[in-house]
């Protein structure tokens, strides 16, 4: 069955002034899907994810050309628009950056800049994402709390309700569990396996298991380049380049 | 030689680290003390609301009213802090989130150089520049007749003297905050000014107000650069273009003839005193809005 491509990378190179961090990287996203991006730190991974919803833009150093596709129109040619396409795009970040609110705020705050101002419907919403994140049930008496005080894997989950509640329909998630005890990541990857109905999902991460437990889609980048990509199965029973047979085993460094 | 043992070591160590904390958390006690008996003898003579609240100022008639030195402390501060705080606020925001940075590599040997100056120049400063502009440009150009020799004068001077100091602080608060924080929020669709006004300044709040708190107290405080602009009029100042008087100005400008006159010295030690209490006041007030903003 042939994907439907929801993400289509096309000669995208980055330079941070005279180096490249990233080089001519091509890749397509199928939609519905996880595709984990995986490779060592440092390959450049992070980059490409920011990439994706131009967070490149703080930081005028870095020089970004190619193309990015996402539904017939290029990101990085986006002007006015870009915050509408941002929207598009939950990110989850590697360790969870609560905004300075409450933690019902955190939520209705991504709600707002939806442009919904109903209070009702805000209430109704603000429930609707906890509860996709798996975070209601353990935070309902709490809402008014800042949302500091919650343990750091229900910080994540918050981060995620909030990535969420802006409506996207891709999740960027940025080595989200690297900073998770195990029972914490296994309820974020629990989460993105239901989430992958109905959103697409790009997942970088450096921690093969976790690939092989949740990826349909692998992309494996070393020093900027994309060594190999295809559906998990090809990459990780048949890999073709010599890199990803190293990695796969281990003794990669 | 007496070496000690591993007990008597223990016992040494601990009288000297306890010996200088108490030292050091009753140094303000001691501060006080000593300026509170030095003003009895002012305080025995004359009802304390008296002396806060009197306008009357004649030291010879044993009359001592600290009312128009109070007051005019206050407004020279308020009125620098009121130039303070939006261009050190501004100026932060603008070299922490918009440019590239080198601008902060420029600025800051700059404003450590603005720091370094000794506030006898700033005061030469404001009579050569200030005090002219005032009483030649804008005052006639707002109708307003003035010497130049004014509160404005002082509270300018003032507040380009404690600007390097508060915008220094500023600039740390804002680069302390994580860039990851910016991004999260920009990834929800926020625009970069939706983002600094509706996280940022949250989460940098008790930054914000320890900077203004700090300068502040330095302005409040401030002597030198104030008695050389301020007017040194005792006398309740209608406008900002009237002149003024300050508590650190008082102190400074009379401290040498104050034993021809009975009780003048303890009336010193007094607005010394009250110095005190005020930076001690605005100390508390900054910590109380510290720690009500800190739970985020």
């Amino acid at each position: 069955m042939e994907d439907t491509t929801k993400i289509k990378i096309s000669n995208l190179n980055v330079y941070a002034g005279k180096t490249r961090i990233l080089r001519d990287i091509n890749i397509e996203i199928p939609k519905n899907k996880i595709t984990v991006i995986l490779g060592p730190s440092g390959c450049g991974k992070t980059t490409l994810l920011k990439c994706l919803n131009r967070l490149t833009d703080l930081y005028p150093e870095l020089k970004v050309s190619g193309k990015i596709i996402i539904d017939d129109h290029n990101v990085l040619e986006a002007r006015e628009d870009i915050y509408k396409l941002r929207q598009q795009m939950g990110l989850l970040s590697q360790r969870p950056y609560p905004l300075p609110m409450t933690i019902y705020n955190n939520i209705s705050y991504a709600l707002k800049l939806r442009g919904i101002k109903n209070r009702r419907e805000i209430h109704k919403l603000v429930m609707h994402y906890l509860q996709q994140a798996n975070l209601w049930d353990e935070i309902r008496t709490r809402l008014r709390e800042p949302a500091s005080r919650l343990s750091i894997g229900q910080q994540q989950r918050l981060c995620l309700a909030r990535g969420l509640a802006v409506n996207p329909e891709i999740i960027l998630a940025d080595e989200p569990t690297s900073a998770l005890d195990p029972i914490s990541s296994q309820v974020i990857e629990e989460s993105f396996l239901k989430l992958k109905n109905d959103y697409t999902i790009v997942l970088v991460t450096h921690v093969l298991r976790q690939a092989k437990r949740i990826a349909d889609n692998v992309v494996f980048m070393y020093m900027g380049d994309v060594v190999e990509q295809g559906s998990v199965s090809e990459v990780f029973e048949n890999p073709k380049m010599e890199k990803t047979k190293l990695y796969l085993g281990g003794t990669f460094n | 030689m007496y070496v000690f043992n591993r007990e008597q070591r223990h016992v040494i160590n601990y009288t000297w680290m306890i010996i200088s904390l108490l030292v050091v958390a009753f140094l303000p006690f001691l501060l006080f003390l000593g300026l509170y008996l030095k003003s009895i003898l002012l305080l025995q003579g004359n009802s304390l609301y008296d002396l806060i609240f009197s306008k009357v100022w004649r030291p010879s008639a044993g009359k001592f009213g600290f009312y128009p030195f109070i007051v005019g402390s206050v407004w020279v501060t308020l009125v620098a802090m009121l130039i303070t705080a939006p261009v050190c606020l501004l100026t932060a925001i603008y070299v922490t989130q918009y440019t590239r940075k080198f601008v902060l590599r420029i600025m800051h040997p700059a404003i450590d150089i603005l720091a370094g100056i000794p506030s006898v120049v700033y005061g030469l400063w404001g009579i050569l520049v200030i005090v002219p502009f005032i009483s030649r440009h804008l005052g006639p150009w707002l109708g307003i007749p003035t010497m130049g020799y004014s509160i404005l004068a002082a509270s300018f001077v003032l507040s380009i003297m404690i600007i390097p100091f508060v915008l220094n602080i500023l600039i740390e608060v804002f680069r302390a905050i994580p860039m990851e924080l910016k991004e999260a929020t920009l990834s929800l669709g926020a625009t970069e000014w939706q983002t600094i006004k509706h996280v940022l300044l949250k989460k940098a709040l008790p930054g914000i107000i320890a900077a203004f708190g700090f300068g502040l107290a330095r302005a409040f405080g401030e002597t030198m650069a104030v008695l050389m602009v301020v007017g040194n009029v005792v006398r309740l100042p209608h406008s900002v273009f009237d002149p003024g008087y300050t508590l650190p100005a008082l102190i400074a400008n009379n401290y040498g003839e104050m034993l021809s006159i009975p009780k003048y010295d303890s009336a010193l030690m007094f607005a010394a005193l009250l110095l005190l209490a005020v930076s001690l006041f605005f100390n508390l007030v900054m910590h109380f809005f510290i720690v009500r903003y800190n739970k985020y």
